[in-house]
């Protein structure tokens, strides 16, 4: 099922926590949100799960619109809130059979989509366990399982890892990738290395507005412009081999990237690219690379970019 | 209606997991067999077979501890923010809110229940008038309806209990004495108006044996009421 998301708007007060939002998400596709605390992306999960109603614009889930039949739109959905609310006192199979039951599970599938779903998330030594015992990994574990339970093919997870201890982040994450690939998933986190790590797409939100959608390659390069080499040259001095370099029809701008050593940063001019010159150069010259590399711009350079504004 | 009882189910087990209805139907029927049978103008002073004095007893009872039994039902929700998990499922407001009122009067029901004993007994003592104490045991189960249902309102109001509680204690008093108190202080309508309003004459009609339409109009009137009100605040979050 896919998730369309149309012109929404969300306000409190006079803030607008979601800025006339369009968004779509593809069947089958890991979506990563991302976005500084106060963005919107809670907010805008509320709105798809139903749990909030927008002030303006629609969201449809596999063609379901949540203003005309939320009842019908939840009942596709599996969601995980920002802070896994659970009933405490009660034991975690319990749980999943209540919420099973809430999901409209039929009764004779109940208790197959309880132990399908312990052993899913890996819960078999715990599920006579009072939740209130649990670890927090397992407790997210049972969140999950919660959101599960159901089958759904549209899977919205708020913030799944925050709290958990290295381990657990990457034994939920592989959770996460397993279950993702037969369902379409929206993501949030604040964990960049994580939406990589996970999603196909990122999605970066700010004030309630798109300041960045596509893949992690595309995100990288959108914000990285111009090509930017750090190359080290050798058997020649600092200063001649920085002019010289400075000289060359390609490039933009030169500088040092070491005190002593002769080690540069160069960034070529727009849609050019420097290797082959500087390889000619050194041929005619006499010296030799010593290094040649392109720079990448980390993800967090691009979530500082931007968000800042 | 399976989401309801669904709902209903989970309260109740949780009701008896967290000890509350254990100690609910103990204090309870400690009261009210306390001053039913040993203190007071009990049932040998009257020296007549019937429970009025416990209908009469019970009626405060109840009417102090059903706020304490509702406090928690949707206030509780809302803290720990569950209640975020349950409008999330394919339900719908009212299935929430007619689901906590059912296992709580499911609760008092059982409480009510364990209390038959006292009309075996007396039964055997003399003469008494089965309609009466049927009605009686009806007065009672529409009285904490009616108080359950407001209890759920206030608790859906915020999500501190103690406010809840108190604020469903004071709602409730109205109905409890104080419209009986103006009524009998006014002359003409709107004397009769606080008159209707103030649930111990309804109750004391019933438990007397006359079951009125009016009455029946009376309590359904404000479960509904109370119900609707903690409805209408759950779909106000949006």
């Amino acid at each position: 099922m896919d998730i369309r998301v149309e012109n929404l708007t969300k306000r409190y007060g006079l803030q607008k926590a979601v800025d006339n939002l369009s968004f779509e998400v593809k069947t089958g596709e890991i979506l990563g949100f991302l976005g500084p605390n106060g963005a919107g992306k809670t907010t805008t999960m509320k709105i798809i799960t139903c749990y909030l109603g927008a002030d303006s614009g629609d969201v449809k889930v596999g063609g379901i619109s949540v203003n005309d039949s939320p009842e019908e739109v939840k009942k596709h959905i599996g969601y995980l809130p920002e802070h896994n609310p659970l009933y405490y006192e009660m034991p975690v199979i319990d749980y999943l059979r209540f919420v099973a039951q809430l999901q409209g599970v039929s009764p004779e599938m109940v208790n197959e989509r309880i132990i399908e779903m312990i052993n899913t998330c890996g819960l078999k030594g715990e599920q006579h366990k009072k939740i209130r015992e649990l670890s927090k990994g397992y407790k997210q574990r049972v969140g999950l399982a919660q959101a599960l339970i159901h089958d759904p093919s549209v899977l919205i997870l708020d913030e799944p890892t925050t709290g958990l201890d290295p381990n657990q982040i990457i034994e939920i994450r592989e959770l996460i990738k397993k279950i993702g690939r037969e369902k379409t998933v929206i993501l949030s986190s604040h964990i960049l290395a994580e939406v990589e790590a996970t999603c196909d797409r990122i999605m970066i939100i700010n004030k309630g507005k798109i300041v960045a959608d596509g893949t992690s390659e595309q995100l990288r390069k959108q914000a990285q412009g111009d090509e930017l080499l750090r190359v080290a040259i050798e058997g020649g001095s600092r200063d001649e081999i920085f002019t010289a370099l400075q000289a060359l029809p390609s490039t933009a701008l030169v500088d040092f990237a070491s005190e002593t050593q002769t080690v540069f940063e160069l960034q070529s001019k727009p849609n050019v690219r420097s290797a082959k010159a500087i390889f000619e150069l050194c041929a005619s010259k006499g010296w030799y690379i010593g290094e040649l590399t392109p720079i990448e711009t980390k993800l967090e350079d691009v979530f500082r970019e931007v968000t800042a504004k | 209606m399976k989401a309801i009882w669904t709902v209903a189910r989970r309260e109740l087990s949780s009701f008896f997991d967290s000890l509350l209805a254990y100690i609910m139907i103990v204090a309870f029927l400690g009261f009210s067999g306390f001053f039913t049978w040993i203190k007071g103008a009990d049932i040998f002073y009257v020296n007549q077979a019937s429970l009025q004095s416990f209908f009469g007893i019970a009626y405060w009872t109840l009417f102090f501890f059903i706020p304490a039994l509702t406090m928690r039902l949707i206030a509780e929700e809302r803290k720990t923010g569950t209640i975020e998990m349950l409008l999330t499922k394919p339900i719908s407001e009212w299935d929430i809110v007619a689901g906590k009122f059912l296992s709580t009067l499911l609760l008092i029901v059982v409480a009510l229940v364990l209390t038959l004993p006292y009309y075996i007994t007396i039964s055997t003592l003399g003469d008494i008038d089965h309609g009466a104490v049927w009605l009686g045991y009806l007065g009672l189960i529409l009285m904490s309806a009616a108080y359950i249902s407001i209890g759920i309102f206030t608790s859906s109001l915020t999500n501190n209990q103690i406010v809840a509680f108190l604020l469903a204690l004071f709602i409730g008093i109205f109905f409890h004495i104080i419209f009986d108190v103006i009524s009998s202080s006014l002359t003409s309508v709107s004397g009769g108006v606080f008159y209707y309003l103030s649930m111990s004459n309804h109750f004391e009609s019933i438990s007397r044996g006359v079951l009125d339409s009016k009455d029946l109009v009376y309590f359904c009137s404000i479960i509904f009421l109370g119900l609707f009100g903690a409805q209408m605040v759950l779909v106000k979050r949006k």
